[in-house]
């Protein structure tokens, strides 16, 4: 999985992956397929999603705040400007 | 077990007299273990509770009104919160990563955690039972203009609100803006305008000292 990660810099716009499968997800069903883009990278962490099955959370992987607009995420009547901004490890991104 | 637990008083904490939850029960249960295998003492327990009590969110009031009237310590509690809290004497280690936003007249951060209930707790203790509701989760990401306005702040619409959905490792604290005509307070007195809201970003600051 690691293999396939792509790192991405302030700026860069990213979509992100619009996936359902069991067990433990930090990513919210409601920005899953939406695009924004790359606000700040936080750094290395362990992985929750292997963490919470009580395995080593290796490899880490980057976490980055993740900046949409409202209006692209509920569409229309969200406030023009307004921003949600969501931490999304790497590997739910890809480059849109 | 519902009853034979409460009246096998072989030991000597409390037990709530009303009924309990299946969840109540359990966490009870599993503390009756611990205690009976010595993995835990009564101390530990309390020591803990007492632990818990004391981080309130007077110790993020603290850090705004600091940084209202210092602007270098503003600018170190942005750049390296957990620094500037060890310097008032507020242990912020246990977060892992943590993060100020400054609310600004152009732009105002709000938090929330829509998959739980993650938030700040070395600094503003246990979350409010709103923060923790399905509502608050939904309504907060999908109109959180809409939230503030119950909450008695009516942004104007060139104002850029931002949120924060805290659904990782980070910990989110709002710095909210120094309510104007407040130049003569004290540092102490401007402590007591930072509502726990406010630090949530719900609300703004205080614009006078409530009474107490």
């Amino acid at each position: 999985m690691s293999s396939e990660a792509v790192r991405f810099k302030p700026g860069d716009r990213v979509t992100v992956k619009f996936e359902d499968r069991p067990g433990h997800i930090r990513t919210p069903w409601y920005v899953r397929g939406k695009t924004g883009w790359i606000e700040s990278v936080h750094g290395d962490f362990l992985n929750p999603e292997s963490l919470a099955f009580g395995r080593d959370g290796l490899p880490k992987r980057t976490l980055y705040l993740v900046a949409f607009n409202q209006s692209d995420v509920w569409g229309k009547s969200a406030g023009s400007k307004d921003k949600v901004l969501v931490d999304i490890y790497e590997h739910w991104l890809t480059p849109a | 077990m519902s009853d034979g637990h409460d009246t096998d008083q072989d030991h000597d904490h409390e037990h709530p007299k009303h009924e309990l939850s299946y969840y109540a029960k359990r966490i009870y249960a599993i503390r009756d273990l611990l205690l009976e295998k010595g993995v835990i003492t009564d101390k530990d327990i309390q020591c803990q509770i007492e632990y818990q009590e004391a981080r309130s969110p007077a110790n993020g009031a603290r850090l705004v009104a600091r940084a209202w009237v210092d602007p270098a310590f503003k600018s170190r509690l942005i750049g390296n919160p957990k620094a500037a809290c060890a310097e008032m004497g507020i242990d912020a280690t246990s977060i892992n990563e943590f993060v100020v936003l400054e609310n600004t007249e152009k732009v105002h951060h709000m938090v929330v955690c829509t998959l739980c209930s993650c938030y700040p707790r070395p600094i503003l203790g246990r979350p409010p039972d709103w923060y923790k509701s399905l509502n608050y989760r939904q309504r907060a990401v999908n109109d959180p203009r809409g939230v503030m306005r119950e909450f008695g702040l009516v942004l104007p619409d060139d104002v850029e609100v931002r949120i924060h959905d805290s659904t990782a490792d980070i910990r989110y604290l709002v710095l909210p803006i120094r309510p104007k005509g407040t130049e003569g307070l004290s540092e102490i007195d401007l402590a007591k305008l930072v509502s726990r809201d406010s630090l949530i970003g719900v609300m703004d600051a205080l614009s006078a000292v409530p009474p107490s």
